[in-house]
């Protein structure tokens, strides 16, 4: 009710001045998959306590297990635990084997605890989309009539922190950037979550699942629609919570503890910076909102900021380098890019929606979100941009070797997070969050789809009782004649990353290679910054040509695993290729969509560029403007610093460069690898020559960290540990022991015999009768 | 006359309380007691308590020390007794104790007949008055069974506790 | 009669009962030393009654009543003790020590 009367004050206040954005009951966007969250959080508590063993009565040696069940089969059908429930009380063979475990129980109805998530989880993320595509048509109105200078004002709830000088507001920001990552959260979290429910519903934890999958979007959305840092942090933190929670989903195998636990504290170093940038804005612009607010006296750091922080002064770029240390936690860049590849030993669902779409795009949102700040710290942001561009690189190359489907995805995932750090690092921020979402609908589609090929792998692998790996691209090959769907889905948002026009990938990526080449030219704001003495325009040239080289890779690889994947002979196994087919249309729906998105989500974007412009159906560059009002602040203090920017000329050899890149990428995989008869994973010999060993090694970076700071951690955290041991344990049993002795040495007096206390007394009395007498 | 007879008995009480201390065997040590008590029932009458005297013979004598021996035989602690006297060191403490008491109490009387004991100087007359008024009896009769009333009564109550605390103690079963 | 050759009397009599206190271990005898101590303080009072009134005697009344009790509570601590342990030396009780 508060929330109500405060937008209507709100409004009656507005209506005299200018007017600005009221979203749509923009709150319960966030509550709809919190209701989820606890719907299925408590579908999950009930599912495992009924699954709980009965256990004996204690103390009755009479009690006796097996009359007890009959007695139980005779008169009380309803609380014995269905073979669901008890599969989910042992979990005992855990791991993927699990996933889809038809195979080992009964078939039968399912309790209701594991059909309620079924339509709980995905109708709250629809209900969610529904609503978010309400606020974006009133948006898209609103914009229409608001002019130059649209305003967005956040939708304040109450004050939250109220701490001296800090005021953290519960409040949500609606504006055209947390709009369009809201519309991808809930938009492609509902095509996933329908997806899930295909793929995850035989698994025993499956309303756990629902659950987790859906306290992650609350948290996505608190990250997006959060109006301040403090808040941004809450959903930072929470995604990581969830991400956390759904890599260690299957947590009775070690090694998916393990990822879980890799990724959580790899992001706290992010947080860390997160959070030391915070303190820094704070104490030098005393305020952490993004946006003002009359009625609650909400600050924007942004607008405080170009007056208070110098130009490239040491304030502002520390802050943007903390801010991006956070960024590079979430989004996975080096150096911290290390626990994205090990997260894919969650659910796949999980990968495409957290590891690949949302989550990991958090860092790029981040950026975006502070353009105004890293406009101010040129130098920040051309190492937020060779940080990217050297990501981008570094896991293309890795990617190039890679035998787990997954593996080769999740490399793909990093590096393509390179380019959206490029491009904002270059001042392309319009272009980075193009290629977020862009990316957010092809590679979500190839992680779905490379779920579906291992649902079936898995499948036709468990019928059989074969040990071999469901995720291995070397037992798979000729999928394309069993799962025809999965094929061509994959195969577009194959086209799409591998930047082929007119599919989404290619618009997107070649703005931000286009962004360096121009950058190069001296046509970005950061062209005339310097980083370590290199002038920026080197810089951009640099990026230009290693993102460039990273696309051609990105072909090359995505091909290698199409072919290995799709085409060629099946190696899965005679008995096994029957089994294989196409799942139901929980799993295909989705893919297909994202597909199609995928083939026209570049429209979208469609800038006056020779050739691009052919795709331009009246539309233009509509996400440019859509964007506008997020990224005006930047513009004005390029605009202050620098004067009015003459018109880049653009040249129509980047574009040719970017076809024949992505169309050669593909054609020479398809050349070099087409013919190779690869044999099956047992069979097929591992890597020989030293930099194929480097590459499928992932550069032993992991082995490099586990020595230089896993290790050293741990050999002084054992130093810490016999220290207290020994030390500091021992001073304290010295003085027990002191006190023991010394109660041992009292307690010599204590003599039992009664003749001793009776000489005591009469020494005491004489003491008495002494003092009477001496005085 | 009366001096005489407080030394004979005086020495024969303070001998018998040190042959009391000093006897293994316990039967002999609570005849020696006996033998204090009788002297001390002596003294008392000598110095004109002779309800209290017989009284201390009646009781103490009679009873308390026939209850002591009445144990004694049927613990059958009169012979083969074990030796219970303490070593010498302890014999020297506890005699060097018991010499630094009687040093400070002569100390207190160093300074020969005190005029005035207890704040005093009616001296033996009043005793004389009271039991010339009341008789032997009734002089202490009388302050008890008015003044002291109360303290009677919880006497009266100890020892019935006593009795019954005794046989709860010493019964085999309870 | 002086008074101080009663209470030198008195004195002696109660330093050779704490004496017997402290070197006795039998049970029995250290309750006899008791009494001997109790008479002791009693011929204090009873010496001093001539001078301090009739409550002197009147105290050793008491406290002859209060003997009474303890040697007959005391006494059968001592047989119920002497059951459970065959013995009265009290060197075979010192339970209540380190």
């Amino acid at each position: 009710m508060t929330l109500l009367f405060q937008e209507a004050a709100h409004a009656a206040t507005e209506a005299g001045g200018h007017a600005a954005f009221h979203p749509v009951a923009p709150w319960l966007i966030l509550l709809l998959p919190l209701v989820g969250f606890v719907v299925n959080g408590l579908m999950s508590v009930l599912a495992a306590r009924r699954a709980l063993p009965v256990l004996p009565p204690v103390g009755d040696p009479h009690w006796d297990a097996h009359h007890e069940s009959s007695e139980q089969e005779g008169h009380d059908h309803g609380t014995r635990p269905s073979p669901v429930d008890a599969a989910a009380a042992d979990h005992a063979h855990g791991g993927h084997d699990d996933a889809h475990d038809a195979h080992d129980h009964p078939a039968g109805p399912k309790p209701w605890t594991h059909t309620l998530p079924s339509l709980v989880a995905p109708g709250v993320l629809l209900a969610a989309f529904a609503l978010a595509v309400v606020n974006w048509l009133a948006m898209r109105d609103f914009m229409h009539g608001a002019g130059e200078h649209p305003a967005f004002e956040p939708s304040v709830a109450f004050n939250w922190m109220p701490v001296g000088e800090l005021q953290v507001w519960a409040a949500l920001l609606l504006d055209p950037l947390s709009m369009l990552m809201t519309l991808i959260i809930t938009g492609v979290g509902s095509l996933i979550h329908i997806f899930s429910i295909g793929y995850m519903k035989e698994d025993p934890g499956y309303p756990r699942f629902m659950a987790y999958l859906n306290l992650f979007v609350f948290f996505m959305l608190v990250l997006v629609l959060g109006a301040s840092y403090p808040l941004m942090f809450v959903g930072w933190e929470g995604v990581g919570l969830c991400s956390y929670l759904l890599i260690g989903f299957w947590f009775k195998e070690r090694a998916n503890a393990d990822a879980g636990k890799k990724a959580f504290i790899v992001n706290r170093i992010g947080d860390f910076g997160f959070l030391i940038a915070m303190f820094l804005i704070f104490a030098n612009l005393g305020t952490l909102d993004f946006a003002s607010h009359a009625g609650s006296g909400m600050r924007s750091v942004f607008e405080a900021a170009p007056g208070a922080l110098p130009y490239a002064g040491a304030v502002v770029t520390a802050i943007c380098l903390f801010l991006f240390l956070g960024a590079a936690g979430k989004s996975a860049q080096i150096p911290l890019y290390v626990w994205l590849p090990d997260a894919m030993a969650g659910p796949t669902p999980v990968s495409a929606l957290i590891h690949a779409a949302t989550m990991v795009t958090a860092g790029v949102y981040l950026v975006v979100r502070s353009s105004v700040l890293f406009t101010l710290a040129p130098a920040a942001s051309l190492v937020v941009a060779l940080v990217g561009a050297l990501t981008a690189i570094f896991a293309a190359t890795i990617g190039l070797k890679q035998w787990d489907i997954k593996k080769v995805l999740a490399y793909s995932t990093v590096s393509q997070l390179g380019f959206m750090f490029a491009a904002v690092g270059m001042g392309a921020y319009v272009a980075g969050v193009f290629h977020l979402m862009t990316h957010a609908f092809f590679k979500a589609c190839l992680f779905l789809g490379s779920g579906a090929v291992i649902h079936a792998m898995h499948h036709a692998l468990h019928a059989t009782h074969n040990p071999a790996d469901a995720q291995d691209m070397r037992n798979m090959g000729g999928l394309r004649k069993y799962l025809p769907v999965t094929f061509a889905t994959m195969g577009i948002a194959t086209l799409a990353i591998a930047g082929v026009p007119p599919f989404a990938g290619f618009f997107s990526k070649d703005e931000i290679i286009g962004a360096a080449w121009l950058g190069a030219e001296g046509h970005s704001a950061f062209s005339r910054a310097s980083l370590f003495g290199i002038p920026g325009t080197w810089w951009m040239g640099f990026i230009g040509g290693t993102l460039s080289l990273a696309a051609f890779m990105t072909a090359f690889y995505m091909g290698r695993m199409m072919i290995y994947t799709f085409f060629g002979d099946n190696r899965t196994g005679e008995t096994e290729r029957r089994h294989l087919h196409e799942g139901n249309w929980t799993l295909t729906l989705p893919l297909v969509v994202l597909a199609a998105l995928s083939t026209v989500g570049g429209f979208l974007n469609v800038e006056d560029v020779p050739i691009v412009r052919w795709f331009d159906f009246g539309q233009g560059a509509a996400l440019h403007h859509w964007l506008h009002p997020v990224i005006a602040g930047s513009e004005d203090v390029i605009r202050s610093q620098f004067g009015e920017a003459p018109e880049a000329a653009h040249h129509a050899w980047p574009i040719i460069l970017a076809i024949v890149i992505g169309l050669g990428g593909l054609a020479l995989a398809w050349m070099m690898l087409a013919r190779r008869r690869l044999r099956t994973a047992d069979q097929e010999p591992a890597y020989t020559s030293a930099p194929e060993r480097v590459l499928y090694n992932k550069y032993y970076i992991d082995e490099l960290y586990d020595s230089l700071v896993v290790r050293p951690v741990g050999a002084l955290s054992r130093m810490y540990a016999a220290f207290d041991r020994y030390f500091i344990d021992g001073l304290v049993d010295f003085f027990g022991r002191l006190a023991q002795g010394l109660g041992m040495l009292a307690g010599r007096a204590q003599t039992g015999l009664l003749n001793t206390y009776a000489f005591v007394i009469i020494v005491g009395v004489l003491v008495v009768l002494g003092s009477f007498v001496a005085l | 006359m009366i001096q005489v007879l407080f030394w004979f008995f005086a020495v024969l009480a303070g001998a018998s309380a040190l042959l009391t201390v000093t006897r293994r065997n316990p039967v002999s040590s609570a005849l020696w007691l006996i033998g204090t008590f009788f002297s001390l029932a002596a003294i008392y009458t000598l110095l004109g308590a002779f309800f209290i005297g017989i009284i201390q013979i009646l009781v103490y004598a009679g009873a308390i020390m026939v209850l002591f021996l009445f144990v004694i035989m049927l613990l059958n602690l009169g012979n083969d007794h074990e030796a219970d006297i303490r070593s010498h060191t302890w014999k020297a403490l506890a005699g060097g104790g018991a010499l630094v008491m009687l040093a400070m109490l002569a100390r207190i009387f160093a300074g020969g007949e005190p005029a005035s004991p207890l704040g005093r100087t009616a001296g033996p007359d009043v005793l004389a008055a009271q039991v010339a008024e009341h008789g032997t009896v009734g002089a202490i009769a009388v302050p008890m069974y008015g003044e002291y009333m109360i303290l009677l009564q919880a006497t009266a109550i100890l020892l019935l506790i006593a009795c019954v605390g005794a046989v709860v103690l010493a019964k085999r079963k309870v | 009669m002086p008074l101080s050759w009663t209470l030198a009397l008195s004195a002696i009599l109660f330093s050779i009962g704490t004496f017997g206190v402290v070197i006795r271990r039998n049970a029995i005898i250290l309750f006899m030393c008791v009494e001997l101590m109790l008479n002791a303080v009693n011929l204090a009072f009873v010496g001093l009654s001539p001078y301090a009134g009739i409550q002197g005697q009147v105290y050793v009344f008491f406290v002859i009543a209060v003997a009474a009790a303890e040697a007959a509570v005391g006494l059968a601590i001592i047989i119920s003790v002497f059951r459970h342990s065959e013995s009265v030396d009290i060197k075979n009780f010192r339970l209540l020590r380190w």
